[in-house]
């Protein structure tokens, strides 16, 4: 496939998402002219360049489905239901028009048919009438090359003499455009005075026309000697930052009247253009006509925008894999940077310190807008998860309402894209065994439409996406005896609520009784759980048996570069990451012979349990006198690890440990420090875990 | 690439405890001396470890202690053979650590055995073949199949016959 026709296909693409995602908007208000207003832009760009790169099966039918939406932007017709529906099915079927074309399949030509049948049938006593539609298209297409002119046409009062005739001239003008004419009447004489040789009036014209200034005064070209003649092209920004301009200031610009008047008049504190008129500093013409041009300018001036507002005013669209290799690139450079801040610490040297602290701050500026690049809004994929819910809540025959929030909550690309199939298996969850039926909600005294509820926040570099459902919760019994019966759990184990939650994530495990075309599987949570795992997030469960249940995912934010704290253990260095640590604090030999060999540690008051890594790490070598806790949050808990020195913070450009280590649970990779050697990045969520683990096989 | 790695007949070959050992060279990146080695915790002792190579992170395997030989000593003939291999269908670099390195020789196919069922000490798997040059049987490694998996060095097969 050639370039122009693959990028025809990749803003199809996304337009057909943004089509979407208007329509279902649409859905949820469907008098919203600007949602209206995108779904026509939306269509009607998709039908413009696919007409222009061939696609013409697409952009005839499209031109159909926006035949309606025009209909509909002009408030002939309604925004049903029905009508989304089949929008919906229309941008499905657009899509797959475009996935033939580009696999070389015939298009499926009487889909095409029946979808645009159903579409007439929904336009209230229409029948098709497609060249009454052509003109307005291309009066829309061409509002750029469109200028708006303002023309005084002061005629002499001799004029009549030499035989002009008035309305050829400005009929002449009208066939140039839109024309809006205001004659300035002021000067006829009483009836009695009139000198029916003479003309009196003169004329205020706005005329919008594709065509140029000289055209205007070829017009005007054989009675140039006997009127005045000014025209002006008005400015009607083209990048829309146009100030609208005030009535006063265009009749200031025209010369019908000077500042200081216009202040004068202004103090009396009534409408603008009354007051003028009163004051007869100018004549109710010329305040007409002034107010028409006003009125005139901001029409256009809205026009302008709502063309120019779709899309996204000026941006870049970049291969991601550019990107890739820029964050590598920052990375390495980062890596260089520290090596030159230790040399130049080292050396002594004074100005060579600075500078290296310059490339130190230049370092992270350019590390932090590297990075800011690849951040994406979440909300791209919610859109996505909106019709998901839709379409399987039609499935099932249950009601749904889909909430979200914190749509702009920013996360890294790659991290977006591989949450979304999980997030796909939550949500379908939530929905096929979550929420009931709605006669049973109602039975059980809830609302018929059950609620899921997506959202998503910043929570220190991490960012927490929570999915709630208000279904019938997790039942413990029922998990418990089907963990049984797979084998799972022995069948006396004692169980906290928590610990049979987490036996969901067990590979194998699905609780639906019946196995229905979305979930149950069985293939479902543990594939979560694993996909989460690999984003080096967590997940969590929180269930009330009857009220619904949460589901609660921990994200980092990004998976290339963190803050993080250097540490040493023996002849090992560590790093742990920044947002999680929150002091650290000594330790020493006879604080641990006063613990009685429990691993608490006082800290101000509060005991802190602690992990001495040196032991869970078996690393060799004599114990130093005072050892560091590192005090960290973890879950909302305080846990401290012990380790030989602090060494400071520092900038972790995360490297894999690649396949060989990819069970290793206690690090989550591994970083080069500035003199060449390598540290590990500690993973400290499951370094905790597992110590609870060991710790309580040891005392069971 | 197979095609030529069908044309390629010449090997690398190092030592371990005094045994040579053989792998097809095209998979070689390139030897580096011995350099400290970042132990990552909780890994079976074989994992030496990660170092940094050029600014990505190579992990080390021991050989002596991938197949069960007597733990080795460091010498200034200690070197890391940096190699190419496929893990899980993963394509990565690795190295393993050795005695020493000996030379580049070429094996035409008729100079290479098949492997022994048994009595090589080593998992059948890893061996690809028994080269013969001179009067030295050189083993020959799938270096693919030693590095996949964390499975012991002695097979099933070779624990019940010795």
């Amino acid at each position: 496939m050639d370039s122009p026709q693959q990028a025809f296909k990749e803003e199809a693409y996304e337009l057909l998402t943004e089509l979407e995602t208007a329509l279902l908007e649409l859905e949820e208000c469907p008098d919203d002219m600007e949602i209206i207003g995108q779904v026509f832009r939306a269509m009607h760009t998709i039908k413009g360049s696919g007409a222009m790169f061939g696609f013409t099966d697409i952009s005839s039918f499209t031109h159909e489905v926006e035949t309606v939406y025009d209909l509909v932007r002009s408030g002939e017709m309604k925004v049903t239901k029905t009508l989304v529906d089949l929008s919906l099915q229309a941008r499905d079927h657009i899509l797959g028009l475009l996935d033939a074309v580009c696999e070389g399949q015939p298009a499926d030509l009487p889909r095409s048919g029946e979808l645009v049948r159903q579409f007439q049938a929904l336009i209230p006593g229409k029948t098709s009438t497609p060249a009454f539609e052509v003109p307005v298209q291309e009066e829309k297409a061409e509002i750029d090359e469109l200028q708006t002119y303002r023309i005084r046409f002061n005629p002499s009062p001799e004029i009549l003499k030499t035989g002009t005739r008035m309305s050829a001239l400005l009929d002449e003008l009208a066939e140039l455009g839109t024309c809006r004419t205001i004659a300035h009447k002021s000067k006829v004489p009483p009836l009695d005075q009139i000198d029916p040789e003479l003309c009196y009036v003169s004329w205020d014209i706005l005329l919008t026309s594709p065509c140029r200034e000289e055209e205007i005064r070829d017009v005007f070209i054989f009675v140039e000697d006997e009127c005045e003649i000014r025209i002006r092209r008005l400015d009607i920004g083209s990048d829309g930052e146009e100030q609208q301009k005030r009535l006063g200031d265009i009749l200031i610009e025209r010369g019908d009247i000077t500042q200081d008047e216009i202040d004068k008049v202004i103090a009396k504190s009534r409408r603008i253009g009354e007051m003028l008129v009163d004051a007869r500093l100018v004549d109710v013409d010329a305040v007409e006509s002034a107010l028409q041009e006003q009125q005139l300018v901001r029409q256009l001036t809205e026009k302008r925008k709502e063309k120019t507002e779709a899309p996204a005013s000026s941006s870049l669209r970049v291969p991601a894999e550019r990107l890739d290799e820029l964050v590598n690139l920052v990375g390495e450079m980062v890596t260089v940077q520290s090596r030159l801040s230790q040399t130049a610490a080292l050396s002594g040297d004074s100005e060579l310190q600075s500078i290296a602290e310059e490339v130190e701050r230049l370092t992270e500026e350019l590390r932090d807008s590297t990075l800011n690049i690849r951040m994406l809004p979440i909300g791209s994929t919610f859109s996505k998860f909106k019709r998901l819910v839709r379409d399987i809540a039609s499935d099932l025959k249950k009601e749904v309402d889909f909430q979200t929030a914190g749509a702009e909550t920013e996360l890294d690309k790659t991290v977006i894209e591989q949450l979304n199939d999980p997030l796909v298996h939550i949500i379908r969850n939530s929905m096929d065994h979550g929420l009931e039926l709605p006669d049973v909600r109602q039975a059980a005294g809830k609302p018929r439409q059950g609620t899921v509820f997506l959202g998503a926040q910043h929570s220190g570099d991490s960012v927490v996406i929570e999915i709630r459902d208000d279904g019938k919760g997790l039942n413990t019994d029922v998990i418990r005896e089907k963990a049984i019966s797979k084998g799972l759990i022995g069948p006396d184990e004692n169980l906290s609520d928590q610990e049979i939650y987490q036996l969901i994530f067990a590979p194998g495990f699905s609780t639906a009784q019946q196995v229905t075309g979305l979930s149950g599987r069985g293939v479902g949570m543990d594939v979560v759980k694993r996909a989460i795992e690999a984003l080096r997030g967590t997940i969590s469960l929180d269930s009330t048996l009857g009220k619904g249940t949460t589901v609660r995912l921990r994200i980092p934010l990004t998976l290339a570069i963190i803050e993080s704290l250097l540490v040493k253990i023996g002849s090992g260095s560590f790093v742990l990451p920044l947002s999680a640590v929150e002091e650290c604090v000594e330790l020493t030999q006879s604080d641990i012979e006063d613990s009685h060999g429990r691993c608490l540690a006082n800290v101000r008051g509060t005991l802190i349990p602690y992990i001495p890594l040196r032991n869970s790490f078996a690393i060799p070598g004599p114990v130093p006198p005072i050892q560091q806790i590192v005090i960290t949050r973890i879950d909302g808990q305080q846990v401290g690890f012990v380790v030989d020195t602090v060494i400071g913070e520092h900038q972790t450009v995360i490297k894999s440990l690649g396949p060989m280590y990819r069970d290793v649970r206690c690090t989550s990779g591994a970083t080069i420090l500035g003199d060449g050697s390598v540290a590990l990045i500690l993973d400290l969520v499951p370094l905790t875990q597992q110590h609870a683990v060991t710790e309580a096989a040891r005392l069971s | 690439m197979s095609h030529e790695e069908n044309q390629t007949n010449q090997y690398l070959t190092f030592y371990l405890n005094g045994e040579i050992f053989g792998i097809p060279i095209h998979r070689v990146l390139e030897v580096l001396d011995y350099t400290e080695i970042t132990k990552v915790p909780q890994t079976p002792d074989y994992m030496r470890g990660v170092i940094n190579l050029r600014g990505s992170i190579v992990p080390v395997v021991d050989m002596h202690l991938k197949f069960d030989l007597d733990p080795s000593e460091r010498t200034v003939n200690s070197c890391i053979i940096i190699m190419d291999v496929t893990i899980e269908g993963t394509k990565t670099s690795l190295g393993a650590l050795a005695d020493s390195v000996r030379e580049v020789i070429e094996l035409e196919p008729g100079q290479i055995e098949p492997a022994p069922k048994m009595g090589t000490r080593l998992n059948s798997d890893f061996v690809q073949g028994m080269g013969k040059h001179g009067d030295e049987f050189i083993m020959l490694l799938n270096i693919d199949a030693v590095f996949t998996g964390h499975h012991g060095s002695l097979s099933e097969a070779d624990s019940v016959a010795a």
